[in-house]
């Protein structure tokens, strides 16, 4: 599909979730200049001031200014998400796509692995991940790959299998080409599109997943600015420094809906159907 | 039929027998071994020793492998590490019945409204209620458990204090004692869970309304309710049976995090005081729960699919 | 003269594109429709026929609209009909029989209470009564066992049953006036023939009113009494079947007729001219851009105005056209010229046979394969076509499997140029496959849609000769002017292209390999009749320059007339006739090749309604004896089924396998054409 037949037919919810995503990926980029404070600066004089003009968002009990850190988990969601999505969607597509095309015995082998990670709900793959390397950002996106590749290799397969019977891949066949060229040049192209639609949906679940494993405790490492990190510090302030989770939890919620609403365009604009993922 | 049951219970085995390799696995892959990975690096050989005793590192892999699968199928869990003589049978069995009654109050109550709200948004798409249910769909599937949960918490259990927003009884109170406790995080499942299954729901009623089998039946001068009750819904909660599994088994998951918001004393709590202390033992002992129970609500959705589907019925009868 | 039961008038109707715009679909249609009338509507594919057929029921699918006019029954627009009022229209009074009852049944309901959701709904018969009606219905559809049908699933029948329990659900409702939409449309040509003997027996009796639509004349010379010809959503002749196909006046139904190929004559039926186009603005004549005989009056649009009585023609030069134009002049047919240059074996497929089985690694423990293709032997000839004849099961896809490589014969072996051929298309050399190659029946899928023209041409070559890229571009050029396309089409990608475009580049992609053999899997069957014949053209064309041996696959006997030096039957995996195509196309016939015959649909030869057997619901079991002896009109009892019947081989090169002599069959009543 053409870029600019795609954007002329984006409804008016589509452009506010692709104006979200936007918000939040310039503000990620420019976060050093926007951000008043370092996130990590701690100042005890200034500790759980209420948002004011010179704290934004207020500050958390050791005084870090709540908004510059808000705008620095900014990176740390975006840079993991983006990544472990990338890596877990072109890894699990080429998988996908390998086994739907060759079958047989590599087939059956590899889906009966795929199935046996996919049993394992996605949190509690994670916590054992974590439990046995630690946490920190590479484990962190290992983990979610191997948590969210099987979806996609699944679904990809599932795609792939529709084109494997089509007359095309016969002719390919007929001709004598390898594997390697059915696999790349024939059959990639025709599921791309389901590789972007799952692109943007891991991404989102990933986005969720990376919180709310921070908000246990077993992701990204303290003082580290992540939004699930900040609710877990902050949750004992309920009551006297709401703004210190409110304003972490604004920011999940609206990336993680600008990322599904842009997948929801994306999909309907390719005739897809995305609404049947669930992040088990 | 049978042999299709049988059939299915021995993939699913099989499965099982692969997810507990995987766990297994992830734990061995460790850098150094369990034993440095508990006690830390500072620690003395001869409690390292003690240790690896305990744990049987000195066996071979495969070894320990077929002892522990062998034990988790004979009902042997083995213990804690971190709790000393604390058997997992019965640290787990407790909290898996707390669980399970939390999944159970979300799913029943749930299920039904995601249907009902799923069927009507796919009859009215692109209208006033399909768009509303959709909005608040979108917004269900987008905020993090633990976003849903302090949120309920804040208002319900503290603004309000009508419902107690954390649980104070011990693990072991009777359902009764337990049940104030289990209305706030059965509520934060609930609205994850209603949102992904009527997206899919709208989905199925939105491709059967357009097949050609509902338009013959209008075209036969069927009425709107016999065509929408008799033709449409049937078939379109077919497919949802499988989307409702996966999301009844994403609970198992989703408790992790509900239970840790409300401080509830289910198998979720337990997993991450667990991977806290680094109880190995009993972080794979809740991982292969975790996966049996996936595995076991699939299992029972798939044979109820074959069942429902006269295409697959008759198929393998 | 009586009221006509059912009034269109000047009815247009449109499909919004999401871009905002209307395509029209209908445009200004006004017919009338008499009680006892034997309606047909006759189009290709897109002229507008669908919609149409749907307006009569007061029904617009998905996001089309009414643009103008109405569809009146005793004198009230069924489109001003309240919802509850139309459903009493529909289904008791104006009943449809949908095109392809497989996807229009609901898949979780029994077939009887589909049809009981009818009598209940419209004749307020339910319980008891209900049932015995369910079964009455069926019996009239000629189940055998109306009691078991009734509570089946419909993926539990056939397709021609799926077909009849549609019949069956529209006449439960008892109507007025009997709406089919493509009624056998992806039926094999016996069944095809049985469900159009059983409609004709039940609306003839009851005198019902009848609407049959359908791309294919064959099937509405069968059917109606009266036709309407459309193209582009308008009606461009309307009259009786007698005269529009005897003495057609518009240009578009000359033409269509011309193009049809005919089962009597061996001669490649002539190509209309361009093909259907989108977005009419009906400013100027839709067909003049396509018309042989357009002129300066035709940049108006024309009226459909009366040519004789009870004919009516939407074209400003019929009256010119029909005193100045023979028929013959629309297009020529072309006599074809048989003489073989060559006696060269090409190919030669010896005594194979085929078995489908579970997966290869699973096979060691399980062998539960039925031989789907057995003792299979061709010759094919440089320059020669020999067409494979057979109906779906037949296993003539599957021999195209084996000979391009993709499936293994479990028996016998397939020689190139005198040398065996690899049973595996991966252990071929370069040379073995580049000399054999296949063209597919679906065009649409046969090329990769994210794939330039460019690059489907360039991949054969660059595979078969090394070509670059840059080198292939020249031969790819030239190869379009051979299947006379435009160049310009080497950027477009396959869903730019009609369904004829997609078949000529795949008909390119194979010819640029050089080969040898083409094998032509039912090439024509996916194309509308004025596209099929410029493809066959083409297809003999081609061959002629360049020797090449042709398989033509078909159930098509007519195509096969009209392209195939010699024919081979396929019957259930077997071969039951073969000979040049003179010696099959004339007595003896195999009681098979008979009962093929007689199903064949033309426009002009009155249907030997008696040579089919009476038989519908055979299965064909597996019999040591003759594979046909279920079906077969003339069996022997107690010899047929047991004893596989002789080969008969005359010196003209004819032989079949029946029990029965030469002379028996020659001269059997049963089995004349």
């Amino acid at each position: 599909m053409k870029i600019r037949a795609f954007v002329k037919q984006l409804s008016f919810v589509s452009w506010v979730g692709i104006g979200f995503l936007v918000v939040h990926v310039v503000m990620a980029l420019a976060a050093p200049w926007i951000a008043p404070y370092s996130p990590t600066a701690i100042d005890a004089t200034q500790a759980m001031h209420p948002p004011s003009l010179l704290h934004w968002g207020g500050t958390d009990r050791y005084g870090r200014d709540i908004f510059s850190r808000v705008i620095y988990g900014g990176q740390i969601a975006l840079v993991i998400s983006l990544t472990s999505a990338a890596l877990a969607v072109v890894g699990g597509g080429l998988i996908g796509v390998y086994v739907a095309y060759i079958g047989g015995f590599i087939d059956d082998v590899i889906m009966r692995l795929i199935d046996a990670l996919i049993s394992i709900p996605s949190v509690l793959l994670l916590l054992v991940i974590v439990t046995a390397f630690g946490s920190g950002n590479g484990v962190i996106i290992a983990a979610m790959v191997v948590s969210y590749l099987p979806g996609v290799v699944r679904v990809v397969r599932a795609t792939a299998l529709e084109y494997v019977p089509r007359d095309f891949i016969q002719a390919a066949r007929i001709r004598g080409e390898k594997t390697i060229h059915i696999v790349r040049d024939e059959l990639w192209p025709n599921i791309l599109d389901v590789v972007f639609v799952q692109f943007a949906m891991n991404a989102s679940w990933i986005v969720l997943a990376v919180s709310g494993l921070s908000f246990l405790g077993f992701g990204v490492n303290p003082p580290t600015p992540d939004w699930g990190l900040m609710v877990n510090e902050n949750r004992a302030m309920l009551l006297l420094a709401p703004w210190g989770i409110l304003y972490p939890m604004g920011a999940v919620a609206t990336l993680v809906i600008a990322l599904n609403l842009v997948s929801d365009a994306i999909a309907k604009a390719l005739g897809l159907d995305r609404s049947r993922g669930v992040p088990v | 039929m049978v042999w299709y049951v049988v059939q299915r219970c021995i993939g699913a085995l099989m499965t099982l027998f692969i997810v507990a390799a995987v766990i297994f696995a992830a734990t061995e892959l460790l850098p150094g071994d369990v034993a440095t990975a508990l006690l830390g690096r500072d620690a003395t050989p001869k409690r390292l020793a003690q240790v690896r005793a305990q744990l049987r590192l000195d066996r071979p892999v495969s070894e320990r492998y077929w002892a522990w699968f062998g034990g988790f199928v004979q009902g042997d869990w083995g213990y804690s590490l971190a709790r000393p003589n604390q058997a997992i049978i019965p640290l787990v069995g407790e909290r898996l019945l707390n669980t399970m009654w939390l999944a159970f109050i979300a799913a029943s109550v749930g299920i039904p409204i995601a249907i009902m709200l799923g069927v009507i948004a796919g009859l009215y798409r692109d209208h006033v209620p399909d768009v509303v249910i959709s909005v608040i769909a979108l917004v269900g599937m987008s905020l993090p458990e633990f976003v849903i949960g302090s949120l309920l918490m804040l208002v319900f259990g503290v603004m309000w204090a009508i419902l107690p927003a954390i649980t104070i009884v011990p693990p072991n109170a009777s359902f009764g004692q337990l049940l104030p406790s289990m209305i706030l995080p059965a509520w934060t499942l609930m609205i994850v869970m209603v949102a992904y299954i009527l997206r899919m729901v709208r989905s199925s009623m939105i491709d059967v309304l357009q097949s050609e089998y509902v338009q013959m039946a209008y075209l036969k001068g069927m009425s709107r309710q016999m065509v929408i009750w008799r033709y449409a819904i049937p078939t379109a909660l077919l497919p949802s049976i499988n989307a409702i599994a996966l999301t009844v088994a994403w609970l198992i998951g989703g408790v992790v995090v509900v239970e840790t918001v409300f401080n509830f004393p289910g198998i979720g709590r337990l997993m991450t005081a667990a991977v806290g202390d680094r109880d190995l033992p009993l972080v794979q002992a809740l991982g292969l729960v975790g996966a049996a129970f996936y595995i076991g609500v699939n299992l029972v959705a798939d044979i109820a699919t074959l069942w429902l589907t006269p295409r697959l019925r008759t198929q393998y009868w | 003269m009586s009221t006509p039961l059912l009034e269109v008038a000047g009815l247009s109707i449109g499909f919004r594109r999401p871009n905002g715009t209307t395509v029209p679909a209908v445009h200004d249609v006004s017919l009338q429709l008499m009680p006892g009338e034997r309606l047909g509507i006759v189009g290709e594919s897109g002229c507008g026929k669908s919609t149409l057929t749907l307006a009569l029921l007061g029904y617009i699918r998905g996001n089309g609209t009414r643009m103008q006019g109405t569809v009146r029954r005793q004198g009230v627009d069924l489109f001003a009909l309240t919802e509850a009022a139309l459903q009493q229209v529909r289904g008791a009074e104006i009943a449809l029989v949908p095109q392809n009852a497989g996807q229009a049944l609901a898949p979780h309901l029994t077939v009887g209470a589909q049809i009981g959701d009818v009598l209940a709904r419209h004749r307020d018969i339910t319980g008891q009564p209900a049932q015995h009606q369910i079964v009455q219905l069926l019996r009239d559809m000629r189940f055998g066992d109306p009691d078991q049908i009734a509570v089946r699933y419909p993926h539990q029948l056939s397709g021609g049953q799926q077909q009849r329990i549609a019949l069956a659900m529209a006449l439960a409702g008892a109507p007025k006036v009997l709406v089919l939409d493509e009624p056998t449309t992806g039926l094999d040509v016996t069944t095809q023939a049985h469900l159009l003997l059983l409609l004709d027996e039940i609306t003839r009796n009851t005198q019902m009113t009848t609407v049959v639509v359908s791309h294919d004349l064959g099937v509405i010379a069968r059917t109606a009494s009266r036709v309407i010809v459309m193209y582009a959503g308008e009606i461009v002749e309307d009259g009786l079947v007698s005269q529009v196909f005897a003495d057609p006046r518009h240009p578009y139904t000359r033409g269509l007729i011309a193009a049809l190929p005919r089962i009597d004559r061996p001669e490649l039926p002539s190509a209309m001219a361009g093909q259907l186009g989108h977005d009419y603005t009906y400013q100027r004549c839709t067909f003049a851009p396509r018309c042989a005989f357009a002129q300066q009056i035709c940049d108006t649009a024309p009226q459909l105005g009366v040519a004789e009585a009870m004919h009516r023609v939407r074209c400003h030069r019929w009256y010119e056209i029909s005193n100045e134009v023979h028929m013959a002049d629309v297009g020529t047919r072309i006599e074809r010229d048989d003489e073989p240059t060559t006696s060269t074996v090409v190919l030669d497929i010896k005594n194979v046979a085929a078995t489908y089985q579970r997966r290869r690694w699973q096979s060691w423990w399980r062998d539960d394969g039925v031989d789907v293709v057995r003792d299979v032997q061709i010759q094919l000839m440089a320059g020669q076509t020999c067409a494979l004849v057979g109906e779906s099961g037949s296993g003539k896809s599957t021999l195209a499997r084996m000979i391009t490589g993709l499936h293994p014969p479990r028996r016998g072996e397939i020689r190139l140029f005198d040398a065996p051929l690899h049973a595996d298309v991966s252990r071929r050399s370069v040379a073995e496959r580049r000399h054999v190659q296949l063209v597919f029946q679906n065009p649409d899928s046969s090329l990769n849609p994210r794939h330039t023209i460019a690059e489907i041409l360039h991949r054969p070559q660059f595979v078969f000769f090394g070509r670059s890229r840059a080198e292939s571009l020249a031969y790819s050029r030239d190869m379009l002017q051979n299947v006379r396309m435009d160049e310009a089409y080497l950027t477009r990608f396959p869903s730019q292209l009609s369904g004829g475009e997609k078949q000529r580049i795949a008909i390119a992609r194979a010819f640029l390999a050089e080969p040898a053999v083409v094998v032509c899997d039912e090439v024509v069957s996916a194309l509308d009749v004025s596209v099929q014949a410029a493809v066959l053209r083409l297809l003999v064309d081609m061959q002629q320059k360049s020797q090449t041996a042709y398989l033509f696959i078909s159930h098509d006997l007519a195509v096969v007339r009209a392209v195939a030096q010699y024919v081979v039957v396929l019957y259930a995996g077997q071969v039951c006739e073969y000979g040049p195509a003179e010696t099959v196309f004339s007595a003896p016939f195999h009681p098979y090749t008979a009962l093929l015959l007689a199903a064949v649909l033309s426009i002009d030869t009155t249907p030997a309604a008696d040579t089919l057997p009476q038989r519908i619901d055979v299965v064909d079991g597996v019999v040591r004896g003759c594979p046909f002896v279920a079906r077969c009109p003339v069996a022997i009892a107690g010899v047929c089924e047991t004893t596989p019947p002789p080969w008969q081989i005359a010196d003209n090169g004819h032989a079949l396998r029946c029990h029965h002599t030469r002379e028996v069959l020659a001269n059997s009543q049963n089995l004349k054409s």
